[in-house]
């Protein structure tokens, strides 16, 4: 914020910053392992949060690679039936549990919250890193769980079959229970984040746009996980002890387990993708050099789908037995998601119009985020008409929809928002042609991927088989295909990133030259954020003058 | 790092540090004190997925219901519940004397809440062995001959989740107390501008205190 610490920057490299002996980076402030391990910083828990993701997604995408294998031909390919189950179970609640709902909120949340606020911390620094601890050990337990008996159940733990089974239930779900904990405790932080350490200047519509996405994502994990946190203890309870509770042999009902189960998961979809939706607004606005159109609808259909999205769940029980009534009310209130999320797709594409695109890495990846929303909304809309939903149900149709929208839209936000915080982050850049062509790779190998499952769940083909008729193994190797050309896409990202993380350029204070308030620290920031008096905020967060006069913003 | 301000009866209190990331002592409390309601609403929704499998339960099979509710020991049942609410006055009393930086009768209130806890888990011991001995149990432990309804090991599944998961509450309760009391005790260190951590804790024991309030009428009483 001085302009003597802005001079020092650009020269500065981050690994070995000599110019701010009294300032260093976060990076280099504490080199020791134990430096890093308790830290309360903010900045140092995103990152290792980004770490332990990495590796979890990693795991994940290495169990969908053996899915795909196992579904090239149509009998056994490369192991058997109950090792299949547990293949696919095991990828199911590492990418949902372990990378999906932690991913965009505890690894940028977490770093960019208190700069976007201009604070110094979040709330509660010390229970932040508990989380990172809670969500370690429940991640180690589940996981421990999987590798030792194997949990066959898929993510959704269905009773009574959960109940019931043999296999390791006990310590998987009890893995997921203390990660729950480790999403409320995050939860907690950012609300009362939000609500205590704006800085003078940052009013509540001042507030960029991820921080609205992440505060109604927030209240969503706050609000839904106790209630799948008591389910999963009352299901470890039923397997181990035989309490009934769901189980129709001893009068229990298993439709209530779903009810309980859908209550959090359906919301849980949301807490997937509305971080998701939070970064591509950001990024909408810096690469198309305009202010968002339409400010306050992005935000506010932010929390309007953090709160109809808990109306919604009984869409996934149209098969269930449940009234007409009950089905058609549900569908109905299911479209209504749709609506608010259709009120951001046009305020992005409006955004753009006109705007002064800057076709970077982060820009492709929004290009790639508004067709898998898009397509995946709308096959949305169609499983919500329940006279669809039938035959789709339980088909490939449901597992490629839910890909799309959440794993697509997910998984652009995430890369996108790693390309465009990467500078920011560990203060150098990558290469942008290899940016792009990685971009462009995975783009084509997801679609690639799961364009064929939409058409052979149309065909019939249920979901969780693990042989099935000739008739669909050309649209089984389409898939696999396409999913290697996905793998070989983030094979690339690893290598250039990790290059970049030693070698790249370094970045300089904002190489976007974006008005995002994070970018008026240092890039990377020093330990406390700032340097200095606390800069202020005259202007709004995406103010862009001119789109066509690309203006440096100048930091006050 | 602690300041010193005095307080009404003229002892010396010290005053929280302030983090260094707040702006002030007030936003800091101001923090503690919603990051505080927040959980508890998290804990209430965690007894609110038992009392969704309760009400379900009860539409179900209302006969077994209302002949289980009625096998509870009424008395015991109210006795807890009085034993229970007394415990919710003396924490808040606690909190009273906190602001007033009066530490012993902080560490007395306290006391006497855990008193009362302990009450409260020695009268639930109670009943539980009864129920062991006369067969009152979840799911595929129920053995007793008295009520032979669809249903009833049902309710008792829901009966013992729900008062389990309470008790845990009341040991946690407890546990945060006590340290409260410690504090009070060793360091003397409450006092008008620093009462937070009772005042935290005692919420919490609010919460345990409510939650029974809602479990002894639908679990006991209808
Ligand atoms: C916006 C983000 C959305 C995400 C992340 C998402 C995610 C998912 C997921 C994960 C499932 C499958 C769960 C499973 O059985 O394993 C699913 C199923 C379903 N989704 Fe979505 N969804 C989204 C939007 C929508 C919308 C807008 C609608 C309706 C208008 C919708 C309607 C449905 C229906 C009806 C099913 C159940 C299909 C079946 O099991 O037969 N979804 N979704
Ligand atoms: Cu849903």
């Amino acid at each position: 914020m001085t302009p003597s610490s802005s001079i020092a920057s650009p020269g500065a490299a981050p690994a070995h910053d000599e110019h701010h002996d009294h300032h260093p980076s976060y990076l280099v402030d504490g080199t020791t392992i134990k430096s890093w391990l308790l830290t309360v910083d903010h900045k140092r828990i995103g990152i290792m949060f980004l770490f332990w993701v990495l590796l979890f997604f990693l795991v994940g995408g290495i169990f969908a690679l053996l899915i795909r294998v196992e579904l090239l031909t149509p009998g056994p390919t490369i192991m058997d039936a109950m090792t299949y189950n547990r293949t696919f179970t095991l990828h199911g609640l590492v990418m949902i549990f372990l990378f999906m709902i932690p991913a965009i909120p505890a690894v940028f949340g977490n770093f960019m919250l208190p700069l976007m606020l201009g604070a110094k911390d979040v709330a509660f620094p010390r229970l932040n890193l508990l989380s990172l601890y809670i969500y370690l050990g429940g991640a180690l337990l589940a996981l421990w769980g999987m590798l030792n008996g194997g949990l066959d159940t898929g993510w959704t733990f269905y009773a009574p079959y959960s109940t019931h089974t043999t296999t390791t239930v006990a310590p998987v779900l009890f893995g997921a229970f203390i990660i729950g904990f480790s999403s409320i405790v995050t939860g907690i932080n950012f609300i009362v984040t939000v609500h205590t350490m704006r800085a003078p200047g940052i009013t509540w519509f001042k507030m960029p746009l991820f921080v609205w996405a992440i505060y109604a994502t927030s209240c969503i994990q706050v609000l839904a996980t106790p209630v799948i946190g008591l389910l999963l203890v009352l299901v470890t309870v039923e397997n181990l002890f035989g309490f009934g509770l769901f189980d129709p042999a001893r009068g229990g009902d298993p439709v209530l387990f779903q009810h309980l189960f859908w209550f959090y998961s359906h919301p849980a979809v949301y807490i997937m993708v509305l971080p998701a939706f939070g970064v591509m607004s950001e990024i909408v606005s810096a690469f198309s050099r305009k202010n968002i159109f339409g400010y306050r609808a992005v935000a506010y259909s932010s929390l309007g789908i953090a709160f109809v999205g808990f109306f919604a769940w009984g869409h996934h029980m149209f098969v269930s037995g449940q009234s007409t009534f009950a089905g058609g009310l549900f569908g109905v209130l299911s479209m209504l998601v749709g609506v608010f999320t259709a009120i951001k797709v046009f305020n992005w594409v409006g955004t753009v119009y006109k705007g002064a695109v800057d076709f970077k890495t982060p820009f492709a990846y929004f290009c790639g985020f508004l067709f898998f929303t898009v397509f995946g909304g709308m096959t949305g809309i169609g499983l919500a008409t329940t006279s669809l939903d039938i035959p789709w149900h339980d088909t490939y149709f449901v597992v490629a929809h839910f890909h799309f929208i959440m794993v697509g839209a997910t998984i652009m936000a995430f890369l996108a928002a790693l390309h465009y915080w990467f500078p920011k982050m560990f203060g150098r850049t990558y290469h942008e042609g290899w940016g792009l062509v990685s971009a462009a790779l995975i783009i084509l190998g997801f679609n690639a991927t799961f364009i064929p499952q939409f058409l052979l769940g149309n065909n019939g083909m249920p979901r969780r088989y693990y042989e099935y008729p000739e008739r669909f193994q050309a649209l089984n190797v389409a898939s696999t295909a396409g999913a290697s050309l996905l793998a070989f896409g983030f094979l690339i990202i690893a290598m250039y990133l990790t290059y970049a993380l030693f070698f790249g350029k370094v970045a300089g204070k904002n190489p976007w030259r974006s008005k995002g308030y994070e970018w008026l620290t240092e890039s990377p920031p020093p330990t406390h954020n700032f340097v200095g008096p606390q800069p202020t905020y005259p202007e709004e967060p995406h103010f862009y003058v001119d789109p066509k006069k690309a203006e440096v913003p100048d930091a006050v | 790092m602690q300041s010193s301000a005095s307080t009404a009866d003229g002892t010396v209190a010290p005053v929280p540090r302030l983090a260094m990331h707040f702006a002030s002592l007030e936003v800091q409390n101001h923090a503690a004190r919603l990051g505080m309601w927040l959980f508890l609403a998290t804990e209430i929704l965690l007894f609110a997925g038992l009392f969704v499998c309760y009400g379900v339960y009860r539409f179900l099979f209302p006969e077994a219901w209302a002949a289980c509710s009625r096998s509870l020991d009424l008395t015991l049942g109210t006795v807890n519940t009085i034993v229970l609410i007394t415990s919710s006055l003396t924490a808040a009393l606690a909190v009273h004397y906190a602001k007033e930086g009066k530490n012993k009768m902080v560490a007395v209130q306290i006391l006497l809440t855990l008193a009362m806890a302990i009450g409260f888990l020695v009268i639930k011991y109670f009943e539980y062995a009864h129920k062991f001995h006369i067969g009152t149990l979840p799911g595929r432990y129920y053995f007793y001959e008295g009520i032979q309804l669809p249903g009833a090991p049902l309710y008792f599944t829901v009966y013992f989740c729900a008062t389990a998961l309470h008790g845990l509450h009341v040991v946690i309760g407890m546990i945060v107390l006590g340290f409260s009391m410690v504090r009070a005790l060793k360091r003397g260190d409450f006092g008008p501008n620093n009462y937070t951590q009772v005042e935290l804790g005692s919420m919490y024991w609010h919460l345990v205190d409510l939650v029974w309030i809602f479990l002894f009428p639908l679990l006991y009483l209808v």
